[in-house]
């Protein structure tokens, strides 16, 4: 457990000293969020309906461009190999790297949903909580894939292209599940519906996770 | 290389395959009964649900290649995973096609988001992806054991997908064969869908067995190429 914190303070250590990451992912999700704006007419009442839609397709573009970096550096400057020979359980290096790229994306969910209920004047503060708990469990999904298939698409040809065309078809369930439960809290369907989702979303979570846990080590060896 | 052309078992294969489809041309066409509402376009149903039937077939074959390469590392398994995912995109596309010939007249409209399209649009993706994958990724080995990774989450991805895009409405005709108030096909119907059943799933393992000759072939040429190279 010690060498998942070794290694996610490696990252978390190099992230802060370059702020590249974050700052790039959190730049880019506000400009995807402005410009799905201007696919709606000045003053559109559909803009709120469909905000919880967009918020997530924000998110996962912007989380996808964190990702796919998320072992480039460790790839490209022979890091992958320390990692490697490293007498440690192959699965901490997925651990490691799934908090990572977590915590990145909730730094930029932190900034960016304000700002985004300013843009598309949405009501937040009375259900931050719950929005927190979608925020969480949706972000945590689609981390626990994106990682797994982040260290497939490092060593395929394409790199940055192949990640969103692995990880889209097979995140849809989250994404759905996700800007469901969104949508259930903002336009307050009631604890039942969002309680529903929210079911759904963990029991994804923990299925994904055990696989991702079972077939990391097949991916990064050699 | 074995030649497996030779083997008697692919010989009654493949005989078997033709006949049973000349037989099932038949019964679609001439035997089972034209349907009252929609017309002869119901027949398209023959040929629909058994390439559906056949691309779920190749996606669990697909499912235990890959879980058989990663125990054992035998590149057998890899080349059943492979040949059964390039199969199966081909039923998933033909299902993708006849779906909305069937859909226009029908349900009046060619594309429609319930879920059980929805789900075969998202498989056909996910395996679309499978495919290119493959092609991505530099070295036999490699690309064997990321696809094999890939296929295994994209198929326990299939029913979490079903799940999630489930609770939509509905305007798929409900299942018509496994019993259901209003369910029931006319006798005649029935011989001809289950023939067709049969039928497809013949013509997917005549199919597999070609297509992993033809892997056999290309893994034998690379290794004379190599031979020679060196």
């Amino acid at each position: 457990m010690s060498a998942v914190f070794v290694i996610l303070w490696k990252d978390l250590l190099s992230e802060f000293r370059t702020k590249e990451m974050v700052l790039s992912m959190l730049v880019f999700s506000l400009m995807v969020a402005v410009i799905f704006n201007f696919s709606f007419p000045p003053g559109s009442e559909f803009i709120q309906q469909a905000a919880p839609g967009i918020l997530w397709m924000t998110l996962v573009f912007a989380s996808l461009l964190g990702m796919n970096r998320s072992f480039v550096y460790e790839v490209d400057k022979g890091c992958m190999q320390g990692l490697m020979l490293a007498p440690v359980n192959r699965t901490a290096i997925y651990l490691s790297k799934l908090l990572v790229n977590f915590i990145f994306i909730t730094i930029v969910e932190l900034v960016v949903l304000p700002l985004f209920s300013v843009f598309f004047k949405l009501e937040v503060l009375h259900v931050a909580g719950q929005l927190a708990l979608i925020m969480f469990l949706g972000t945590l999904g689609f981390t626990i894939i994106g990682t797994l298939f982040s260290a497939i698409s490092v060593n395929t040809k394409t790199r940055e292209v192949m990640l969103p065309i692995l990880h889209f078809p097979v995140s849809i369930p989250i994404i759905i599940c996700s800007v469901q439960a969104t949508t259930a809290v903002l336009q307050e369907q009631g604890w039942q519906v969002l309680w529903g989702w929210c079911k759904l979303i963990v029991v994804f979570d923990i299925i994904f996770l055990i696989v991702a846990y079972f077939t990391f080590e097949f991916i990064i060896e050699e | 290389m074995d030649n497996k052309s030779s083997s008697p078992w692919v010989r009654i294969l493949v005989v078997a395959t033709l006949i049973t489809m000349l037989v099932d041309l038949y019964l679609i066409f001439e035997f089972a009964p034209t349907e009252r509402a929609m017309g002869h376009v119901q027949r398209i149903f023959y040929f629909h649900v058994p390439s559906a039937w056949v691309a779920f077939l190749a996606f669990f074959i697909v499912f235990i290649g890959s879980v058989g390469y990663l125990w054992k590392r035998d590149r057998k398994y890899d080349m059943i995973a492979h040949s059964a995912a390039e199969i199966g995109v081909l039923f998933a596309t033909l299902v993708m096609i006849t779906g909305p010939i069937w859909g226009r007249p029908v349900w009046n409209t060619w594309w429609e988001w319930s879920p059980r399209l929805t789900l075969f649009l998202v498989l056909w993706f996910i395996y679309i992806a499978y495919m290119m994958l493959r092609s991505f990724v530099e070295g036999e080995e490699r690309s064997a054991r990321f696809a094999a990774v890939f296929g295994i989450v994209g198929f326990v991805d299939v029913p979490i997908v079903h799940l999630s895009i489930r609770l939509w409405r509905d305007i798929h005709p409900s299942p018509v064969i496994a019993g259901g108030d209003g369910s029931g096909l006319h006798p005649d119907m029935k011989i001809t869908f289950f023939f067709s059943l049969f039928t497809f799933t013949l013509l997917f393992f005549w199919l597999l067995v070609q297509r992993l000759r033809l892997e056999k072939s290309t893994v034998a040429t690379s290794e004379l190429k190599k031979q020679i190279a060196y």
